[in-house]
């Protein structure tokens, strides 16, 4: 008896509802540069520059008191938040201190850090500061840019890639799920305004990666019936390749889910924002490879002839083979 | 049909025994870790039955590197320092004043009276009292210039001299800043790596980023200031009279006198003058040299007061020793041949190549040659750390078991081959990550937790592909063939397209972004290896044992 996600046999029509499913996604991604635009993103110090100190007492956080004694000090925009995390005992009470990069200074001085530790401590002298770091704003303008440039970078060097290996619609419908995938993962950091820091672009990069991993399965199913049902409606041998590679699908994702979610839960606030991004990107990934890449294929039509049989197009690994 | 060549599966084991092999010391790491510390002091010369116990932790025939851990943790400070190289720039203008001058001098009859002028700091402005004699002006400054050697051109020097009104405008020339710049990064790094080495932290990292910038992580240090302390500290330099040389460490030295034991000659002190001649401080520059003979020697320039200060002594006692003391040890004691007028001179003694390389290194490095900025400064405290430790193995552990029994559940005996493929792959990666000395970071073990998730999706292609190819091909032998066959070109493109991203994250991440990019890659890597091969030879194996006239995947 074997566990199954999906039935043995599907023949469902992914593209009845093709205009419904891609007004559905044209209307997220709208909703979430909406989003971007108008609250913004809730960028770390990474990327905006300032001082963050993680601070952990036996005493319960009380995020009032903690911006008074911040207040005192005009530092200029200060952010506390406290962090929960299962994993913490009851006398770990975790806060996050964010000052902002100060006018004329690279990073932030020790004189600084150092009044904000006292105040801090003056009131809670049992708390402890795990972590503190500081970014300069010539370092945060850089890394902004670097991280823009590695994530177009990537769409540029997977739209070349797939164009070789395929043909010009499907780079096009690969693409479009990968933008499809990274707004819409910008657009929930901006809605819910979770910290948005290097690592997420890490994880935006890796998204890209898994999203594209997916499409490529399903495409190069397209491919291979393309070849094989050359009398066949488009939409048909879609839907066909969609179905046959479904399980797969599926499973794939539901393994990297399982491993994402233990992390997720257990693996600690550092990275949950990290691994949250990348849960958001396999669920988002798994539907665009089937609801965006695979429409818009559809939209734009494929070259159908695929008279010449080339048959080393789709084996040119061929040599792997032990 | 399915047939693996012998060599070939002797290939597969040997890669994944070697693997696993590798990995191994990460299960036991602290005592692995222990082992090494011992066997490094052991190296050094020290001896103690503690430190043959920590040795003989670990077999030493078996492989002992491990991975790194990175600064989120370990615990630990990182600091992003720039070299304000402009800062170099303005005092060797100011060292370059009395040179100018003294060749202006004797010239005055046709160049008129000369002034020092205001001016840019990178800059050396001098007005001549007749601006007639400038041509005269320019030609003698110009003589002063030194041959340059750069890859680009043949004949460029130090400084350029042009004429503004009735001012003289001496800078640096363009090849003269970038080997400057370049010089005085290499001096900031050897000088930063010395002075954390003998901190004595463990694992230093101290690297160069871009033209003018340097990384500093130090594992288990407490705060970035404290490292900061570390790395702004100057070292003493100074060039002291030498009273005289003995061999005995408790001579009494008199009063206004101090021992200072050598460098490098056992058993060598030298009695010297409390009151330094010139410091550290006015030295501005200290180059590897050739004497008169061809010998290795030093040349060294101080800024204007050293260089007076220096001129007045060396005149006044020619024949006597004077000795170069960094921190207290006595790097070398040369007699004076001579007047030293100028600011500028050499060190001749009994140096190889390679030591007055050093003894320049050295002088140069008595202080930072250009004041640090700091841009990034990052502390994580070693209980954060293994709490992140703690937390990720507790999640790839639970990851693991998950994702162990869904394919289990899902593929039957088909799905365990796939688990065991996950073992193999996981250990694979840290036999990896150890081979090649990388660093595991918290977004990395991220990076590894993903994997795990994602390494079995090689395997999920190929056996669905089997699956379908069971409804109609001829026998399960065909139907394993055609479906290893068929899903390998899926495989190959979906993890390329992968692999790309991970290569970017690599080529433009840093820090932990890096780390993350470094499992993920490994991970795609061993994952295509251990589905293609591993998975297939042990479906293989089981396949030729038992020859079943059915399978059910």
């Amino acid at each position: 008896m074997r566990l199954r996600l999906v039935p043995k046999q599907t023949s469902w029509d992914f593209f009845s509802k093709a205009k419904l499913t891609l007004g559905i996604s044209g209307f997220l991604m709208v909703l979430a540069l909406v989003s971007f635009v108008i609250q913004g993103l809730n960028y770390g110090i990474d990327f905006r520059g300032g001082t963050t100190i993680r601070t952990e007492s036996p005493q319960p956080v009380v995020v009032a008191d903690y911006r008074a004694a911040m207040e005192a000090l005009e530092l200029g925009d200060v952010s506390i938040t406290e962090v929960f995390d299962p994993s913490f005992g009851p006398d770990e009470n975790v806060a996050m201190v964010r000052i902002q990069a100060q006018d004329g200074e690279e990073a932030v001085t020790n004189e600084t850090i150092q009044r904000v530790e006292e105040a801090l401590l003056a009131l809670d002298p049992q708390m402890t500061f795990p972590s503190v770091e500081s970014v300069g704003p010539k370092v945060s303008g850089e890394l902004i840019q670097t991280a823009i440039i590695a994530v177009v970078l990537a769409i540029a060097a997977v739209l070349v890639y797939i164009w070789l290996r395929f043909e010009w619609q499907f780079a096009l419908g690969a693409v479009a799920a990968l933008v499809h995938d990274v707004v819409l993962t910008i657009g929930i950091f901006s809605e819910l305004q979770i910290r948005f820091d290097l690592a997420i672009i890490a994880a935006l990069l890796t998204i890209v990666g898994y999203s594209l991993n997916d499409t490529v399965v399903v495409f190069d199913r397209v491919r291979e019936n393309l070849r094989k049902y050359k009398k066949r409606d488009l939409k048909e041998v879609l839907n066909l390749s969609i179905n046959e590679t479904l399980s797969r699908t599926v499973m794939t994702s539901v393994t990297t889910l399982l491993a994402l979610i233990s992390l997720f839960v257990l693996g600690g606030d550092v990275i949950r924002g990290f691994v949250f991004a990348m849960i958001w990107g396999v669920i988002v990934g798994t539907y665009s490879s089937v609801f965006v890449a695979s429409a818009i294929l559809l939209v734009l039509g494929v070259k159908r002839d695929w008279s010449k049989p080339d048959n080393t197009a789709g084996n040119q690994f061929g040599a792997v083979d032990p | 049909m399915l047939q693996i060549e012998g060599w070939k599966r002797l290939t597969i084991w040997f890669f994944v025994a070697v693997g696993l092999l590798l990995a191994l010391p990460n299960g036991f790491y602290t005592r692995v870790e222990q082992h090494n510390d011992a066997v490094a002091e052991m190296e050094l010369g020290f001896d103690s039955p503690e430190l043959q116990a920590q040795v003989a932790q670990w077999p030493t025939w078996m492989p002992s590197s491990l991975v790194n851990l990175g600064l989120d943790l370990r615990g630990g400070a990182h600091l992003l320092a720039e070299v304000e190289t402009d800062a170099v720039y303005a005092q060797r203008m100011e060292g370059l004043w009395p040179e100018v001058r003294d060749v202006l001098r004797p010239e005055r009859a046709t160049v008129g009276a000369i002034r020092l002028q205001d001016g840019a700091p990178d800059e050396l402005r001098v007005a001549i009292g007749d601006p007639s004699g400038m041509a005269r002006a320019i030609e003698v400054v110009r003589a002063i210039a030194r041959p340059i050697v750069t890859l680009t051109g043949v004949g460029a020097t130090d400084i350029e001299v042009r004429a503004e009104g009735n001012q003289l405008v001496i800078t640096l020339s363009e090849e003269e800043r970038i080997a400057t710049d370049e010089r005085t990064l290499q001096q900031s790094l050897e000088i930063i790596r010395r002075r954390v080495d003998e901190a004595g932290t463990r694992e230093p990292t101290i690297q160069r980023q871009g033209s003018d910038r340097i990384l500093i992580q130090v594992p288990g240090i407490g705060s970035a200031q404290e490292l900061k302390d570390i790395i702004g500290t100057t070292a003493q330099l100074s060039f002291q009279p030498v009273v005289r040389v003995t061999s005995d460490e408790n001579e009494a030295p008199g009063v206004g006198n101090e021992l200072s034991p050598s460098i490098d000659e056992d058993g060598i002190f030298y009695i010297l003058e409390r009151n330094a001649v010139v410091t550290g401080e006015e030295l501005v520059d200290a180059q590897p040299e050739f004497d008169q003979n061809g010998a290795p020697a030093v040349g060294f320039r101080f800024n204007p007061t050293g260089a007076r200060k220096f001129g007045q002594y060396t005149a006044e006692n020619v024949g006597a020793l004077f000795a170069i003391v960094l921190d207290d040890e006595v790097i070398s004691a040369p007699r004076i041949n001579e007047a030293i007028p100028g600011g500028s001179g050499i060190i001749t003694g009994n140096f190889s190549l390679e030591e007055s390389t050093s003894l320049a290194v050295l002088l140069r490095a008595g202080a930072l040659p250009a004041p640090l900025e700091f841009l990034e400064e990052r502390t994580i405290g070693p209980e954060l750390g293994q709490d992140s430790i703690d937390a990720g193995r507790i999640a790839c552990i639970v990851a693991f078991a998950a994702v162990l029994v869904f394919m289990g559940l899902s593929y039957g005996f088909f799905g365990l081959i796939a688990n065991i493929a996950l073992i193999v792959n996981v250990a694979l990666i840290f036999g990896l990550l150890s081979l090649i000395g990388a660093t595991l970071t918290l977004p990395g073990i991220a990076g590894i937790v993903l994997t795990i998730g994602m390494a079995v999706d090689a395997n999920v292609l190929v056996f669905e592909r089997i699956r379908e190819e069971l409804k109609t091909a001829k026998g399960p032998a065909r139907a394993i063939e055609l479906g290893y066959e068929k899903a390998l070109s899926a495989i190959i493109d979906a993890n390329i397209t992968t692999f790309i991203t991970a290569v970017i994250l690599f080529v433009m991440g840093s820090g932990p972004v890096r780390g993350f990019a470094i499992t993920l890659g490994l991970g795609i890597l061993t994952s295509v290896f251990t589905a293609i091969f591993v998975t297939r030879l042990i479906i293989v194996m089981w396949f030729e044992r038992r020859r079943p006239k059915q399978i059910e995947v």
